[in-house]
């Protein structure tokens, strides 16, 4: 490997891919409580039984804003709605897509897409409205 | 319990100064709280320092010793990270030490050096607070993640950009008369409505600045300043710490803010006092809707009530409860490592009379310091009393 070799980030980067794939997962403990990758311990009860289980293929926006000013990983996506969604056992922060920004409201809702930044070309965690 | 005196407090100027060194803002604070305690330099045996991203704009970690050094100190020193509440945590760890008798003079303070990063690097260094993986590569933002803290609470309890407004407006003004404040410029609920937006709802106007400064605390037990007959009449009588979950969309509800609640009962209860004894308080408004959470945490406002506080004067120099009466982050600046401790100079500046603003709380004898962390997984809260 050379120093500029992109490094994955294990446990995350398997997560996109599988999400990718239409085989996103969340992490169910032996309580049932549900978090996400990488993940040993459960953070809601310290449960080590964790097992992957498969997440649900729709959410509901619980709240959204619309970024004018991103980071520079994101300057070319500007603006662009970011929203927290909810699918039952946890919960996932991703972009609204293939809707005007202005559109996008609480309550609404949305199928997780894998989709890529326009700035970076990287993964991004996007939530389509179904 | 024994309580913890403030000997001294020192504050740069909060602004743009982005060709001086964390270093050189940081020994300018400590060089006023020295000189305010009248504690000699020798007799300090602990350095606490709070800082955020200085690995970020100074390519300098291990800062705890560098700080020692610049504020001419010999001592062991340790640097706090929390990312906004890194000095507010450094000041809680210094109260611990000195009622246990480990430390009988600590020095304690932060610094931080933002806007030679400009805009988008500031931005993208404040973004690290956030989980790196499940927050910032989905483009959160700082703004971003209270931007959904204000929508959750619009869509759960009412309120509407006009009200984040007034909380603006208020700070401003209370910063007219703060020379070290970052804005000494009042401002309209218009300009803030009219502002570009950053995240929606927030928008420029709702957003503290970017900026540069340090702040320095010189603390010793009651022991100490009485046998050395200190002027210090303002004691840090309770501390209390909160923790939750890292990314704002494992809150059970988006819209409040549990580890500050947990370091206000703390600290209330450590003090033997409650919400009903405060007389004014400084809270963490890095952004308007942050200053509405705060309250509410506090039980200084009812869930949901809060929105309205500023709007119907509760809050402002002359209401029942004035909050931040230094301008607050929104005017007075945030170097984000400096915030805590400065918050507890301004605290028992206001206390001890020597405050521009301290004629609209002159019979206070209660204050409390509210000092948050990212979207509030860390929060530290002290209650400072005066001797009247
Ligand atoms: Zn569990």
């Amino acid at each position: 490997m050379s120093d500029s070799d992109p490094v994955a980030d294990a446990g995350f980067d398997e997560w996109l891919a599988a999400a990718a794939e239409g085989d996103a997962y969340y992490l169910e403990c032996a309580n049932g409580h549900g978090s996400l990758p990488p993940r040993r311990v459960c953070p809601d009860c310290g449960s080590t039984d964790i097992a992957e289980a498969d997440l649900s293929e729709t959410g509901e926006i619980r709240t959204v804003t619309v970024t004018h000013v991103p980071t520079p990983a994101f300057e070319d996506d500007a603006p662009y709605a970011t929203a927290v969604v909810d699918f039952g056992p946890v919960r996932l922060t991703g972009q609204v897509i293939g809707i005007d920004v202005a559109d996008v409201e609480t309550g609404l809702t949305v199928a997780l897409e894998i989709t890529t930044s326009e700035t970076t070309g990287e993964r991004v965690i996007g939530l389509r409205p179904v | 319990m024994s309580d913890v005196r403030v000997a001294g407090t020192g504050l740069t100027s909060f602004g743009n100064s982005p060709e001086r060194t964390s270093r050189d803002l940081f020994a300018e604070a400590t060089i006023t709280a020295f000189e305010e305690s009248g504690v000699p330099r020798d007799d300090v045996e602990a350095v606490l320092y709070g800082n955020f991203m200085g690995e970020l704009s100074e390519h300098q970690g291990h800062q705890g010793p560098l700080m020692a050094e610049a504020a001419g100190v010999q001592a062991p020193a340790t640097r706090y990270e929390s990312a906004c509440a890194s000095s507010g945590t450094a000041v809680r760890e210094a109260v611990k030490r000195i009622r246990t008798g480990e430390n009988d003079v600590i020095l304690v303070g932060g610094a931080e050096r933002m806007t030679n990063l400009g805009t988008a690097g500031a931005t993208e260094a404040l973004a690290i607070a956030a989980d790196d993986l499940w927050e910032v590569r989905a483009g959160v933002t700082f703004p971003g993640a209270y931007a959904l803290m204000a929508q959750a609470y619009f869509d759960a309890y009412g309120g509407e950009h006009e009200d984040l407004a007034h909380i603006a407006v208020k700070n401003h003004e209370n910063a007219l008369s703060n020379e070290k404040a970052q804005y000494q410029r009042a401002i309209e609920v218009s300009d803030v409505l009219e502002a570009p937006p950053v995240s929606e709802p927030l928008g420029l106007y709702d957003a503290c600045p970017i900026s540069d400064g340090a702040s320095a605390l010189v603390l010793t037990s009651e022991a100490y300043a009485e046998d050395h007959d200190l002027e210090a009449p303002v004691a840090i009588t309770g501390t209390g710490q909160g923790g939750d979950r890292m990314a704002l969309h494992d809150r059970e509800h988006l819209a409040r803010s549990p580890a500050a609640r947990e370091a206000g009962a703390e600290a209330y209860a450590d003090a033997g006092v409650d919400a009903g004894d405060v007389d004014f308080a400084e809270v963490h408004d890095c952004f308007t809707i942050a200053e509405v959470l705060a309250l509410e945490a506090l039980d200084l406002e009812p869930i949901g009530e809060g929105i309205s506080a500023a709007r119907d004067g509760r809050t402002t120099a002359d209401g029942e409860m004035p909050i931040n009466l230094s301008g607050g982050l929104k005017a007075k600046g945030h170097p984000v490592g400096a915030t805590g401790a400065s918050q507890i100079a301004e605290v028992t500046e206001l206390l001890a009379g020597h405050h521009p603003n301290s004629d609209h709380v002159a019979d206070a004898t209660t204050a409390v310091a509210h000092n948050a962390g990212g979207t509030v997984a860390s929060a530290t809260v002290h209650v400072l009393e005066v001797d009247r």
